[in-house]
């Protein structure tokens, strides 16, 4: 029997029958926690894969998605943040999905249930969490504090932030110091800080050409594309860039514009922008999800993304302990989402999960506000290991950075704002 | 829609064969073909980041749609990308990640997409 009979055949084997799936996985309820790049996607992927038989709650506080990816560009001055927004309505307009304008501050893995700030509590079948990332604030001497006065800021996820870092370089005399320090990887966006370098670099280079832009990175080398962010320094930034490994922040004092390091001397800068060390988000840590790499990170069976700390809890997106290789990016966290949807919908009918499923990861850098490199990688499951492994062979960076690249990363968001949440 | 329908019938099959196991189809495992369309679907969304959910790219993309293209052209192009002869700054790196099967899937699930 071909494929093409066997598809009709199949087909018309279940004609009278096809009352029997709704019932099976007819009226369960997935709640998704976190309306970020993995939230969105997992919420519209599982409606779409159970051909919306499944009933999804979405649960985030925002109204329209920020996006992270490309945020960068609206501190370097070619975008705003009205830009990378888009609402979440039409996942409600165009997938029936509920979407619960709340936070989640608890969950009861035994009772199956989440508790929202606004008082009301779901249950669920299955839960998703894509809650994203939690900054170590005290991992940094005097953060907590210049952190709650504003004095220093991160806008390591897109909004208010953003803006106000924007605004500080704005506000910086023409021959200042914006510095830039970097936790030790794993953290969120591995070529983000370099991008930002960049980005405050295009800025300065137009508007403030006697200003720098100080590196300060608790690694050994740049995480992420190296070669290409070192020659963009080079040859776009040359005087206003200046790169320093091995630096990790132990001290902020925002007053006098100070920062310490573990080994180096102090360096000093009128706007700081300190990134700590990075976790789970709180709503992950505290229902016990957290339990590798010291609590920082959520373990989880990579076939189907479910907890190894509780059953029918799925943890996708930045949250995770990633497999070898693999990046904590908004397209990642994308991809997460169809496995984990694909994974749901095959457990709530009764088969078994994909044996073999794959990802693909491509992250963009914008060196200017047109010319962009990237590196792209391909990721399969490989079942006697039960782990995450690049195919051989596959993926790598630019040969350069280019406009060509410049308009597929603009081509890449727009398509994937729309792939989760349109 | 032809696929989702076709989709949704063989999710029920493992439920169906479990029940009525008469019905069942010599050296047919009923897990295993219930299963499949799923994950093809499942295989096809990793190409929607760039090129659209099921293969329907955005208005003026510059990265082109892929429903409702001809299988075969989608096999012989993924070919041509990962042996080089056709240039790309990604594709190429993409491409190699997918093996013969895979993109055969691949091909076959878009082509059966509406444009």
């Amino acid at each position: 029997m071909d494929r093409r009979s066997f598809l009709q055949a199949s087909a018309a084997l279940t004609l009278g029958v096809s009352s029997l799936n709704a019932s099976a996985m007819g009226g369960a309820k997935v709640v998704v926690i976190g309306g970020g790049y993995g939230g969105a996607t997992a919420a519209k992927y599982i409606r779409l894969f159970s051909k919306q038989r499944i009933e999804v709650t979405l649960v985030e506080p925002e109204q329209s998605f920020v996006s992270c990816p490309l945020s960068n560009l609206v501190v370097g001055g070619s975008r705003t943040l009205a830009d990378l927004s888009r609402p979440y309505s039409s996942l409600t307009k165009h997938h029936g999905i509920t979407h619960a304008r709340d936070t989640a501050v608890a969950v009861d893995p035994v009772a199956r249930t989440v508790k929202l700030a606004g008082g009301n509590v779901l249950s669920y079948d299955k839960l998703v969490m894509s809650p994203g990332i939690d900054m170590n604030f005290a991992s940094i001497e005097g953060l907590p504090a210049a952190q709650q006065q504003g004095k220093i800021l991160q806008a390591w996820k897109a909004g208010p932030e953003t803006n106000a870092l924007r605004k500080q370089l704005e506000s910086m005399p023409d021959g200042g110091v914006y510095a830039l320090t970097i936790p030790e990887a794993p953290f969120r966006c591995p070529p983000g800080p370099y991008e930002r370098a960049c980005q405050v670099a295009f800025y300065f280079k137009q508007h403030k050409p006697k200003s720098k832009v100080l590196v300060f990175d608790a690694n050994q080398d740049v995480v992420s594309k190296p070669a290409l962010f070192k020659k963009a320094w080079a040859d776009r930034y040359p005087g206003i860039v200046e790169y320093h490994n091995q630096h990790k922040t132990v001290a902020v004092a925002a007053a006098e514009g100070l920062i310490k390091f573990d080994v180096h001397d102090a360096a000093k800068a009128d706007v700081i922008n300190a990134l700590p060390a990075m976790r789970a988000n709180k709503i992950a840590t505290q229902t016990g999800l957290a339990n590798m790499a010291d609590g920082r990170w959520c373990g989880v069976n990579y076939q189907t993304f479910e907890s190894t700390a509780a059953k029918d809890i799925f943890v996708i997106g930045d949250a995770i302990q990633v497999a070898q290789l693999m990046p904590k990016s908004g397209h990642m966290a994308n991809n997460h989402a169809k496995v984990v949807a694909a994974a749901i919908v095959a457990q709530l009918s009764g088969i078994e999960p994909n044996p073999q499923p794959m990802l693909t990861n491509t992250c963009y850098s914008f060196i200017d506000d047109r010319n962009v490199v990237h590196v792209a990688s391909v990721h399969e499951y490989l079942a006697n290991e039960r782990t995450y492994k690049v195919v051989p062979g596959a993926g790598g960076l630019s040969a350069e950075a280019s406009e060509l690249e410049g308009s597929y990363a603009n081509n890449w968001a727009r398509t994937i704002w729309a792939d989760m949440l349109e | 829609m032809r696929t989702c329908s076709i989709l949704l019938a063989l999710l029920t099959m493992q439920l169906t064969f479990s029940l009525s196991p008469a019905l069942a189809i010599d050296s047919i495992e009923p897990q295993s073909l219930s299963a499949q369309p799923l994950y093809v679907q499942s295989l096809a969304a990793t190409c929607a980041n760039c090129h659209g959910t099921d293969g329907h790219a955005m208005n003026g993309a510059t990265v082109p749609g892929l429903a409702g293209r001809n299988a075969d052209e989608l096999v012989t192009q993924m070919k041509a990308f990962r042996s080089g002869e056709r240039n790309a700054t990604i594709m190429h790196q993409i491409a190699k990640g997918f093996s013969d099967a895979q993109t055969r899937q691949l091909a076959e699930y878009f082509a059966a997409q509406k444009r």
